[in-house]
């Protein structure tokens, strides 16, 4: 079933023995081997995942923080122990600045809701940027019109690039938080957040980055960074989904009240009064996804056992190598060249909307994603209603790239 | 491939390619913006109906090939139909779509073309977008709010 490709890549991976730990990937899609290039959606999930769920229901399925008895502790330990791989994985120094969210998009809602909005007034500014998902869009519209804040945008460059002057330019005593995205979902470029996060500090603006599109990619480090908050989601890392992760410094998390309130958040309640746990369980009310948070361990100590650089390196050359060629065919154009980028690869076709060129991809076998991408605003930018975008994982293949290439022909032969 | 050149056909292609009747309408007395959310495509369909007749229909926007040929083969479909028959149109056009067995004989025509479509159900959006819109104009005030396919 699995292609013939070169299973020690010059980066180091073995792809063919990583591909073997991924059951999904081993299965045709309209009569042709899957070729699944929709990583920025989500990834497919390894084995070691997949069991280490199946492990917890099968045997360690209770409540956690609350049970005397043997199954509730090794919940509680394998809840707590996924708090710590996620710490190191991230560079943080304490396990208590990691709180558990749903995702990226929950982690974003909480820092907006508990940290910014006590701290807004009528007249104050948000800076996001231009290349932001609306999932770092959304929630701070919302407190925008909650508070009579106003939200401020850094452009983008023809390029896919953030106007890093008008950033700067920006930066007022009026900002109150910035959140930029790391890598964009819809675009591929990795942007210089530490430069940003620099910046902004120096005005004593506090900075939020938005990782979902990041840590599947390569090492990230919070401290290094000197980022306030750092939010990711499990599922495109190779975890399951409905789980990810707020890094949160100390300090803050410390000064911030909860905006959910309910069981397993609170020192003791009265109907007088309720004293919150201390951080970060006072930012988790209610059971936990629990198998959610041990499945992600799961998938980022997979992950560290790759080697962070070696799937950088891996993915950097398929996108490089698939870039190129598509660049070669007759009327691609790139949406997004930046310098850096990582993960995706986003373009349209003159004369055909990506949406055909999705369902075409698709008879081929080929999984991309046609759409905005949740990123409407890149789109308006570009003057587009959405690109086809292609975007790679650890266990994708020089073969199947040129599988993408050949259903792209395919597409030619069909709009002329 | 046989499925995809029976979901592109020729007709569906020329009518993507130069689609028809796409054109601001100035003596418009109904339109109705739609809005397909999943992809971000929106049409803007314009109306000129007289005596419950539709005399002219326009459109502007559209999106992927099955959406543009959809809405361009839908105004020369309804034009001079009125607004009761071009409801059934849209009625029958849609149990083509998703499969459910023809009752009330009303003729297809051209939109025969869009039977391909049938299995592709993710697609079924894209060719019922400018019907959606159509509904819309027809029944709303000029200025509604725009219709979308969710």
């Amino acid at each position: 079933m699995a292609s013939p490709v070169a299973t020690a890549t010059r980066t180091g991976l073995d792809v063919e023995q990583i591909r073997a730990d991924f059951p999904a990937l081993h299965q045709e899609a309209h009569g042709r081997p899957l070729v699944y290039l929709d990583n920025a959606a989500t990834t497919q999930k390894p084995r070691q995942v997949i069991d280490t769920v199946t492990h917890f229901y099968e045997h360690d399925c209770a409540n956690v923080h609350r049970g005397v008895h043997l199954l509730s502790q090794r919940a509680t330990v394998a809840y707590e122990s996924a708090r710590t791989t996620i710490k190191a994985h991230l560079g943080a120094a304490d396990s208590r600045e990691i709180v558990f969210t749903r995702g990226t998009t929950e982690a974003i809602n909480l820092v907006a809701q508990s940290f910014v909005r006590p701290r807004i007034e009528p007249g104050d500014e948000i800076l996001i940027t231009g290349m932001e998902h609306h999932s770092n869009i959304v929630p701070w519209q919302m407190l925008c019109e909650a508070t009579g804040a106003e939200l401020k945008v850094v452009p983008i460059t023809d390029e896919g690039e953030l106007e890093l002057d008008r950033y700067a330019e920006l930066l007022s005593h009026r900002t109150k938080i910035v959140g930029v995205v790391h890598v964009s979902n819809a675009l591929g470029t990795v942007n210089p957040v530490k430069e940003m996060i620099e910046l902004a500090h120096a005005k004593g603006i506090p900075v939020l980055v938005d990782g979902a599109q990041a840590v599947p990619h390569g090492a990230v480090d919070v401290r290094d960074l000197d980022c306030d908050f750092y939010a990711f989601s499990g599922h495109k890392a190779y975890g399951p989904t409905g789980i990810g992760a707020l890094y949160g410094k100390r300090e803050h998390l410390l000064e911030m009240v909860p905006y959910q309130g309910g069981g397993d958040m609170i020192l003791s309640v009265t109907f007088d009064e309720t004293l919150y746990a201390e951080p970060p369980h006072r930012f988790e009310a209610g059971t936990p996804n629990i198998e959610g948070a041990i499945g992600l361990a799961a998938a980022l100590e997979y992950l560290e056992a790759l080697g962070a650089d070696a799937v950088t390196a891996h993915e950097t050359e398929l996108l490089d190598a698939a870039t190129k060629r598509a660049l070669d065919i007759p009327g691609v154009r790139l949406i997004g060249a930046a310098r850096r980028r990582a993960g995706a690869l986003s373009f349209v076709m003159d004369g055909v909307h990506p949406h055909d060129i999705g369902t075409i991809l698709d008879t081929e076998g080929v999984a991309i994603r046609a759409g905005h991408h949740c990123a409407q605003p890149v789109m308006q930018r570009f003057n587009i209603s959405a690109t086809v975008r292609a975007s790679f994982g650890v266990y994708n293949t020089t073969n199947e790239v040129d599988r993408l290439i050949e259903a792209l022909a395919k597409v030619k032969e069909i709009f002329g | 491939m046989s499925e995809l050149k029976q979901l592109y056909q020729e007709v569906i292609l020329d009518h993507n390619k130069q689609p028809r009747n796409c054109y601001v309408m100035d003596c418009a007395n109904k339109s109705a913006d739609g809005h397909n959310p999943l992809c971000g495509d929106t049409v803007k369909v314009y109306l000129r109906i007289e005596d419950g007749v539709i005399e002219e229909i326009s459109f502007q926007g559209a999106g992927c090939a099955i959406c543009t040929a959809s809405t361009s083969l839908m105004t020369e479909s309804v034009t001079g139909k009125n607004v009761e028959e071009a409801k059934n149109l849209f009625d029958e056009f849609h149990h083509m779509l998703t499969g459910v067995a023809d009752e009330q004989g009303v003729e297809l025509g051209k939109l025969q073309v869009f039977e391909g479509v049938r299995e592709y159900p993710v697609r079924v959006k894209c060719a019922t977008l400018a019907w959606h819109t159509l509904n819309a104009a027809m029944e709303g005030e000029d200025e509604a709010d725009p219709v979308t396919t969710e």
